[in-house]
């Protein structure tokens, strides 16, 4: 019991049971999935679809923040993207039904995906080439991205009414949501990829030690642009994903606090912050996580404003049981539990 | 002085962490208008011992007394008021800040209530020309302290330790990045504290400079006391071998080397008119197949420059590289590792080991890194490698799959060097392999680079001690003041270098 | 002395600069009300942006700002509605925002918790809670806010400032004296220098540090304060990325991010410019007012990859 307790995926899997264990209580129909309307129907089939965006970007977010990164430009970035793939798309409501797209889907998806990965590298150069704190350069994408966005779009919402673009946020693919494929499917190529190649020891040489990886060799630059075009890329999706779910591109709120939450996640399923040792499976666990509270707190009824108080008060702790002087602090006080003692 | 004032007096002292006890039962003795050396090797407990007497950890057991009244220090600033102060090897002045005020922020002098209450930077600056005039310092107190060359910065900190009329002064290694001439300056302070009356503590690994300026030694070995000496006592084959524990075997020299014979082939490296402005001036070098190059010099000669410039760790300003005669395009690590280079760094704790990973990674990062992301090297493959270099290298670890963290200062040394062996390097560039790492070790990685260079390697070995490079090298290269002093043949003896060394140079910078 | 006063010099002039060009461009830019409209517009964030440059001068960063000002804008609209007294109204928000920084502070220093993330959960807690209050916007109807809002002090040329403006000045020359003349002030210049080091010297870091978040605390909640006065309610979507305009009127202000250098006046200075940059855009008319973040994203930009050329120069001559 005690080697299971010690292995990494322990704590958020345990987290994640516990949450849908007090949603069962609750709603004892919560856990119940069914087939209906060709597809896999259920508020657990919900969960997993609503959480694909977030898992998408947490994924990238991991490996930035792997290699002693971070990018807080995701949510602008999704808003960027969803707008260039609604503009592309464009087409207009007629009588007859019939909706043509601008251009053709595909290319509409490309280019949308391509300048999320643009935003990505612009990212990436200014850490990796200007040497700039991560927090700054893509704050400077933050702030100014959704600007872009917003002029492109003339601050209007962009409706898309092209019936084959919804089926990246809405469709299924035999019972289960195109989404969830999306994100799965993403996950087994980085699995892939970190496992059969060096890309994952690099990234973890990078994170742990910078200039050691650099002496040995590790092209540590060309690794860091990768990691944050790729970023970007997955950014990119999560708009799509999103932009398709609602059918429309928000400039403004498209993608809002996707940063912090995705940072939650990452931080919920065990990477550090401080770099070097990650965890893509507990990324996903982790939006798993932050996707059930939602679910929970509004299948409670409790209001869901509370969801900020709670997500906040999930960081404080997870924070505080990463920190090594809280948990010194706390074995003291669990060995003397006599006031005055140390 | 034997009779002068005790000033302080610890008794007793013991301190474990988890997994080591750092000391026990350890005694100091500190006597006004006194220098004393505490000496030992790495892992001795001195940066502990005074960790203790600056209140920045608790003794488990044990007593101070200053002046004759028990004291614990419970903190640097309590320790402050209390009367010790210390300059510790990691003490950096603030360079965002004049001088005058690293001297004296903490202890500004305030306006009176009525004219603002807030700080007098004049009566600061007054303050603080005085106390740097008092000790023979002549500064502009209102410049940034960033600007400064180190050994000056080096003064100030002294100055700021001791404006606190402290009884006792604790130096940590306060040579360690000073040439002659700075250290010259320092000791002249340091004298003139003495004779002020203040008990000075002086930690060093530089045997000369114990002898140079202190009046008394204190050796401690495995976090144990072994004795207080008076230097007129002890001469420095009794010092080692206190540190040491037994008697120094001459190391007589090593396996039989036989001079490498290149038969006219070119310089495996070569580099022509290299520069980094501030860093070092422009010069050349080579490094045959099979032979070991020293190079020699002081602290802040230019030696590690060199080196990272050779393997592209630092731009360089100017100068051709050559491999094999031909012109080379090296401009980042990863260029020079893919034409045969390895850089085994100084600093192994900020560039050579990634802590978080096993012996295993660490050893075959560099290799994996030149095979690129096309190939890969599974872990069963890299396994088979790091146990094959372990036991070459007689690296002590549980197995190869520990972080490389857990092992000691020594055998990460060993493991880094594993690293670059893996890659068959036709250049190896060893800086400063042998710091910190106690004897024996020392041995077995000396005769591990003359293996090495039979084997056709051509080896650039960095070493702050003389002895050494003039024992390993078939050619010295001699640098002074970030320039090219000279070249030494086989067989040179320290005189010889260190007369290079100090040659006046006759031509223009 | 005068390398230090650089980027601030260059910080002034862009300011003068864009003012120059105002002026030209536009037919009463320079006129004494619209000049004084840029700090009586921003003054809340110009309070704030003064205990950010503390935070920043340490060498860490306050993201929770914006929500604090929204959480005391609600805060007070509910006491008010509740009938409180309203200078106590005021004295309470005051004093829970400089409780919310502490805490923060506290988390900071004692467990060593990076300050992105620490002031990250506590924008998430002070915009949670704001919701939790309520989702409306609560309208304050009270008269002394009222008459405050209203209150003008002329300063002669025909314009005026309000209060909420000298509050922002006041915010601004105590903070220079802060920096400048006290322990507290030069303790923080300490740590942004290096931390150890400071830490080494026996500074009093610790307190240093908890302080600083108290410090912007507070000046979120005044800055709160301020800001119900311009706005007459209280809402949990007020001032949202506040946070990230003060951050940028700090860099902007010729503040290094990464601590230890800077100067409160310049973050005046880099408020100011936030300031012409909207005054420029509302003249011009043709742009929409999305192009202000671009601008500020760009010129956060520009004085970013100057600040690391300016590291890189010193570091070279060292």
């Amino acid at each position: 019991m005690k080697r299971l307790a010690q292995h990494a995926l322990f704590w958020p899997c345990t987290t994640l049971l516990l949450l849908l264990v007090v949603c069962a209580v609750f709603n004892p129909a919560f856990l119940g999935v069914a087939w209906q309307g060709g597809h896999l129907y259920g508020n657990l089939v919900d969960i997993l679809n609503r959480a694909a965006p977030l898992m998408v970007v947490s994924m990238g977010m991991t490996l930035v923040i792997a290699v002693r990164g971070l990018d807080i430009s995701v949510g602008a970035v999704v808003a960027i993207a969803a707008t260039v793939a609604a503009l592309m798309i464009g087409g207009s409501f007629s009588a007859g039904g019939e909706v043509a797209s601008r251009f053709p889907l595909w290319l509409a998806l490309a280019t949308a995906l391509g300048v999320a990965a643009a935003c990505g590298l612009w990212n990436g150069l200014l850490v990796v080439k200007a040497g700039m704190q991560p927090i700054v350069a893509t704050l400077i994408l933050m702030v100014a991205g959704r600007g872009i966005a917003q002029l492109l779009t003339g601050g209007q919402i962009i409706t898309v009414y092209y019936a084959p673009f919804y089926t990246l946020g809405n469709g299924f693919l035999l019972g289960v949501p195109v989404a969830l494929w999306i994100a799965a499917a993403l996950w087994a190529v980085l699995h892939l990829v970190l496992s059969r190649s060096a890309l994952g020891l690099f990234i973890r040489a990078i994170g742990g030690n910078p200039e050691a990886a650099r002496v040995a060799g590790v092209r540590s630059s060309a690794i860091t642009l990768c990691v944050y075009t790729f970023c970007g890329l997955a950014a990119g999706v999560a708009g799509l994903i999103i932009s398709s779910n609602v059918k429309s591109a928000d400039a403004n709120n498209a993608g809002q606090l996707l940063e912090l939450d995705a940072i939650l996640a990452v931080t919920l399923g065990g990477t550090a912050l401080t770099g070097g040792r990650f965890t893509l499976a507990g990324t996903i666990i982790g939006a798993l996580i932050i996707q059930t509270l939602t679910s929970m707190i509004y299948s409670l009824g409790v209001p869901p404003e509370v969801n900020l108080v709670v997500k906040a008060a999930l960081v404080f702790a997870v924070m505080l049981l990463q920190s090594a002087g809280f948990r010194a602090l706390v074995m003291r006080v669990a060995r003397n539990p006599r006031p005055g003692a140390t | 002085m034997s009779d002068a004032a005790i000033v302080l007096r610890a008794r007793d002292i013991s301190r474990a962490f988890p997994g080591v006890q750092a000391l026990s039962g350890v005694e100091l003795t500190l006597r006004a208008g006194e220098v004393h050396a505490l000496m030992g090797q790495n892992g001795a407990g001195k940066s502990t011992l005074i960790k203790v007497l600056t209140g920045v950890q608790a003794p488990d057991t044990g007593s101070i007394e200053l002046l004759g009244q028990p004291v614990t220090p419970r903190s640097p600033l309590h320790a402050q008021e209390l009367g010790i102060s210390a300059v510790h090897q990691e003490s950096h002045l603030l360079p965002n800040l004049s001088v005058a005020e690293n001297i004296c922020a903490g202890r500004y002098p305030r306006r009176p209530w009525l004219r603002g209450g807030g700080i007098d930077w004049r009566e600061t600056n007054k303050r603080a020309r005085e106390l740097l005039a008092g000790l023979g310092i002549e500064l502009d107190v209102a410049q940034l302290a960033g600007g400064l060359p180190a050994a000056v910065q080096q003064l100030a900190t002294v100055a700021r330790a001791v404006a606190t009329d402290a009884r006792v002064l604790i130096l940590d290694e306060p040579t360690s990045s000073l040439d002659a001439e700075e250290v010259k300056a320092l000791f002249a302070l340091i004298r003139r504290l003495r004779d002020k009356g203040v008990a000075i503590l002086f930690v060093t690994h530089f045997l000369d400079q114990v002898y140079e300026v202190c009046d008394r030694i204190t050796v401690l070995r495995n976090g144990k006391f072994v004795g207080e000496y008076a230097c007129g006592k002890l001469d420095a084959r009794g010092l080692v071998a206190a540190m040491v524990g037994r008697e120094l075997v001459n190391a007589g020299r090593p396996a039989a080397h036989a001079p490498a014979d290149t038969g006219g082939a070119p310089a495996v490296l070569a580099a022509r008119g290299i520069s980094r402005r501030g860093q070092l001036k422009p010069m050349d070098i080579e490094l045959r197949a099979g032979e070991v190059l020293g190079l020699a010099g002081l602290l802040g000669s230019g030696r590690t420059e060199l080196a990272r410039l050779l393997f592209a760790l630092d731009a360089r300003d100017s100068g051709e590289l050559s491999v094999d005669g031909k012109p080379a395009k090296i401009d980042q690590p990863a260029d020079a590792l893919q034409l045969g280079l390895g850089f085994c760094p100084e600093d192994r704790k900020e560039s050579g080991i990634v802590a978080e990973l096993s012996v295993r990674e660490n050893i075959a990062l560099a290799l994996q890194a030149r095979m690129g992301l096309g190939k890969f090297l599974k872990p069963a493959e890299q396994g088979a490698l790091a146990e094959k270099l372990v036991a070459a290298l007689g690296v002590k670890t549980a197995s190869i799959e520990t972080p490389i963290a857990q092992l000691s200062g020594g055998n990460q040394q060993k493991a880094i060097i594993a690293r670059w062996l893996a890659t068959n390097p036709r250049v190896l560039i060893l800086d400063e392999p042998t710091r910190g790492i106690d004897i024996a070790a020392k041995q077995e990685l000396m005769n591990e680079v003359l293996q090495l260079a039979n084997a056709g390697t051509a080896v650039l070995f960095i070493s702050a001690e003389i002895e050494e490079v003039v024992r390993l090298s078939d050619r010295i290269m001699v640098l002074r003041d970030r320039a090219k002093a000279g070249e030494l043949p086989r067989g040179a003896d320290e005189d010889a270098v260190y007369s290079m060394i100090s040659m006046i140079s006759s031509a223009p910078a | 002395m005068n390398r230090r006063l650089l980027p601030l010099g260059v910080t002034m002039l862009l300011f003068v600069g864009m003012a120059v060009f105002g002026a030209i461009r536009y037919d009463g830019f320079l006129s004494p009300q619209v000049f004084l409209n840029l700090l009586i517009d921003n003054a809340f964030l110009c309070v704030v942006a003064v205990g950010m440059t503390f935070v920043i001068l340490s060498g860490g960063i306050d993201l929770s700002v914006g929500a604090v000002i929204a959480l005391t804008t609600m805060i007070s609209a509910a006491l008010l509605e509740a009938g409180w007294n309203p200078y106590a109204s005021m004295a309470m928000v005051l004093v829970l925002g400089a409780l919310f920084g502490a805490a923060q502070g506290f988390l900071i220093q004692r467990f060593a918790l990076a300050p992105f993330i620490v002031t990250l959960a506590g924008m998430f807690l002070a915009r949670g809670c704001c919701y939790l209050i309520s989702t409306e916007s609560i309208a304050i109807n009270d008269a002394t806010y009222a008459s405050i809002a209203q209150a003008r002090i002329p300063v002669g040329f025909d314009a005026s400032l309000t209060v909420g403006a000298v509050i922002a000045l006041l915010v601004v020359l105590a903070g220079m004296r802060i920096a400048h003349a006290s322990e507290f002030g030069r303790t923080v210049y300490a740590i942004g220098g290096g931390e150890s080091s400071a830490r080494l010297m026996g500074l009093p870091v610790a307190s240093a540090k908890i302080g600083v978040y108290l410090l912007s605390g507070f000046c979120a909640a005044l800055g709160g304060v301020v800001m119900t006065f311009y706005m007459l309610s209280g809402y949990s979507l007020h001032a949202v990325g506040l946070e990230l305009d003060a951050i940028a009127a700090v860099v902007i202000g010729g503040t290094l991010l990464a601590g230890g250098v800077g100067y409160v006046a310049g973050t005046l200075f880099g408020v100011l410019i936030l300031g012409i940059i909207q005054t420029l855009i509302a003249f011009d008319g043709t742009l929409s007012s999305w192009w202000t973040k671009i601008v500020v994203g760009a010129l956060l930009l520009l004085f970013c990859l100057l600040q690391r050329l300016f590291e890189g120069r010193s570091r070279k001559a060292a």
